[in-house]
């Protein structure tokens, strides 16, 4: 294929798409499409070509493929994990390629990533001409895109809750993100970047003294992606909550705290349980710590190590004397069900402080 | 001092492996029955409601042993022959010591790691050590104990491949793990209905480990797990000596979830059925529903 045909794309996690974009447009010079955003439609089509059991962000992802390869897109990428994930490429592109579809796959999982020649010839498949200086000129301005968002949703994340006028943080975050879109160098995003950190910071709030806080675990996909758990972290922050969560990019893909985690929840866990089990235990310990009044667990359905975590979480419940709540997942869970579990959660955690 | 060994997982694919080297280092130990109802209420009861059927019985299985007996065998093994496994597999130990927090249950850990041919040598080394086994003995019970596994597998393929050869019955394959194929309450009625219904069962399970996950490198390139592999690579090899393939799974497998699709993919011109066994009783859907499939065998084998 030739270089200027290829169109690349990835499933949607978070905002990471914009991320992403620089990097395949700027370091491996093809063009990179963000699949439409993900409503309704993309999971109803992704489960109808899924396996009836499999965990749900296989099925997003199968969702988001199909509407990019409808959309023109040629060549999709999948990441590979230490669960179900290693297996998640291969599968994928068995069931598009049966559905008709023709595209190139770059499955991470087959790439031996100790081999030099094993990493240069799999990225080939993206762009047969690629130049490796100017992927390796892309990646630091990629990294600090994924460290720029990361930050920002944190602060957001923290703070939408207690905005005097409804709606300001999403109008100049979605402003920024459409800015990023186009973004043509470092210097200009960085320059970006400050502004909007400005901008961001000069939003009036109105934080009370006392506030709760509540901590968000959960298993890797389902605990970033807002659509696949029905935009809790919106729907805490509307009661006027404080709402903490450490699991991203940042921390498990550019600083790699899995191992500093593996540590914290030894007490509980000996071993390394699988995934981000661990990751899940340890932040659980870190949020109950720090004096959060909540926590609330999200995983897809039938994600095995977050199943494995869930009786030790309550014993972290109990030994800290915190509620945990758990949500499971699936592609139809009901949007009435989630809220209303979340105002009695809400309801115990603010009578349990006025205790 | 008595080890108790649940009769769950890994158990069914080390049975002889591990009652071996307890005889030969004079351990005394218990194993729990055949699953019964009663052990499946328990682990039911005391597990999350989504883990797999599997390691409910697991979880059963403890509660039966805990009070006969002072530690309780709970392995941990992250790979086998190079693959990873489930990661079930890696959580169980601390899943069992969780679950009975309360109880304050001891266990008798076991600990294979990583990929490195040598690191189940040294996980049993290191838990003789911990029974106070002296460096020849456990070196002799170890070397006692793969070599009664080696036997055992070998003389059930043995009789497996005569099975194929001579039978003139129907030959149907039955795609299960070990821990499922093995227990009671999940594999012992679809084998014993294959049965009745004049058939000759054909278990995946029985065929050559290394060779079969040899054969799976043809088929796929990123399959992470081990068991996956083997048994995949027996109907690679082996598809063409059976009349039908009954992939038997239980509610809701992991990594059988995604490997069936493939297989029923991969393998289209085969008959296929798919048995997702709960932990529900009465067997009457499942009877049904292998009678029909052994009679569309018959009657396609009838038109050739």
């Amino acid at each position: 294929m030739n270089k200027s045909e290829i169109v690349a794309t990835f499933p949607h996690i978070a905002n990471y798409a914009y991320a992403f974009k620089y990097l395949f447009e700027k370091g491996f010079e093809v063009s990179y499409m963000i699949p439409p955003p993900i409503t309704k439609k993309t999971i109803e089509l992704g489960s109808r070509h899924s396996p009836d059991y499999v965990c749900a962000p296989f099925k997003y992802c199968m969702g988001c493929y199909i509407e990019a390869l409808e959309l023109g897109a040629n060549c999709l990428m999948q990441i590979y994990g230490a669960c179900r994930l290693n297996y998640y490429g291969e599968l994928n592109a068995r069931i598009l390629r049966d559905m008709g579809y023709k595209f190139e796959f770059f499955d991470m999982a087959e790439v031996n990533w100790r081999s030099p020649k094993s990493v240069f010839e799999h990225f080939k498949i993206i762009n047969p001409e690629m130049s490796i200086v100017k992927i390796a000129a892309a990646a630091p301005v990629t990294i600090a895109i994924v460290q720029a968002l990361d930050k920002f949703e944190d602060y957001i994340r923290r703070n939408v809750g207690f905005e005097v006028n409804d709606g300001e943080f999403d109008a100049t975050y979605k402003e920024y993100l459409n800015k990023l879109e186009n973004v043509a160098n470092g210097k200009e995003f960085a320059v970006l970047t400050k502004t909007y950190r400005k901008k961001l910071a000069d939003i009036e709030t109105n934080k009370p003294a006392k506030i709760s806080k509540v901590g968000m675990v959960g298993d890797y996909y389902t605990v970033q992606e807002p659509f696949s758990n029905y935009f809790m972290e919106k729907e805490l922050a509307k009661f006027g909550m404080e709402v903490h969560r450490e699991m991203n990019f940042t921390t498990s893909v550019i600083h790699k705290t899995g191992k500093k985690k593996c540590k914290i929840a030894e007490k509980y866990a000996k071993f390394n349980i699988g995934a981000t089990a661990n990751s899940t235990i340890a932040e659980a310990i870190k949020f109950a710590k720090m004096g959060c009044d909540g926590i609330i667990q999200v995983k897809s359905f039938g994600c095995t190590p977050e199943i494995d975590a869930m009786p030790i979480l309550d014993n972290v419940s109990k030994d800290f004397n915190i509620p945990v709540l758990h949500f499971s997942f699936d592609s139809q869970t009901s949007e009435t069900g989630v809220r209303t579990r979340l105002e009695a959660f809400y309801d115990m955690v603010e009578a349990r402080k006025n205790k | 001092m008595k080890i108790g060994i649940p009769r769950a997982l890994l158990y069914f694919k080390n049975e002889k492996f591990w009652t071996t080297f307890f005889d030969e280092i004079g351990a005394d130990y218990i194993i729990s029955p055949e699953t019964n109802r009663e052990i499946l209420t328990r682990g039911e009861n005391l597990s999350i409601d989504e883990t797999c059927l599997p390691t409910k019985l697991l979880i059963g299985h403890v509660d039966w042993l805990i009070d006969k007996c002072d530690y309780v065998f709970v392995p941990r093994v992250a790979f086998w022959r190079g693959y990873s496994m489930c990661t079930k597999f890696l959580a169980q130990t601390d899943l069992v010591s969780n679950t009975f927090r309360e109880k304050a249950v001891k266990l008798l850990y076991y600990n294979v790691y990583d990929k490195k041919v040598y690191r189940e040598r040294k996980a049993v080394y290191k838990m003789a050590k911990f029974l106070h086994v002296g460096r020849a003995q456990r070196k002799y019970a170890y070397m006692m104990a793969k070599q009664a596994q080696k036997y055992y597998e070998m003389f059930r393929e043995q009789n497996q491949m005569r099975i194929l050869e001579e039978s003139q019955k129907l030959k149907i394959m039955l795609v299960a793990h070990s821990y499922n194929l093995g227990d009671r309450y999940v594999g012992a009625p679809v084998v014993e209905t294959i049965k009745s219904l004049g058939c000759e069962p054909i278990f995946a399970e029985y065929f050559d480990e290394s060779e079969c996950i040899g054969a799976s490198k043809a088929v796929t390139t990123t399959m992470p797990w081990a068991y996956n592999r083997h048994l995949l690579g027996a109907i690679e090899l082996y598809k063409d000596k059976v009349d039908g393939i009954v992939l038997l799974t239980t509610f809701p497998c992991g990594t059988d979830s995604m490997v069936n699709e493939y297989i029923v993919r991969h393998y289209g011109d085969k008959p296929i059925i798919t048995l997702t066994v709960d932990s529900q009783d009465g067997t009457a859907g499942m009877e049904t529903r292998l009678e029909s499939f052994a009679d569309i065998i018959k009657m396609k084998r009838e038109r050739q």
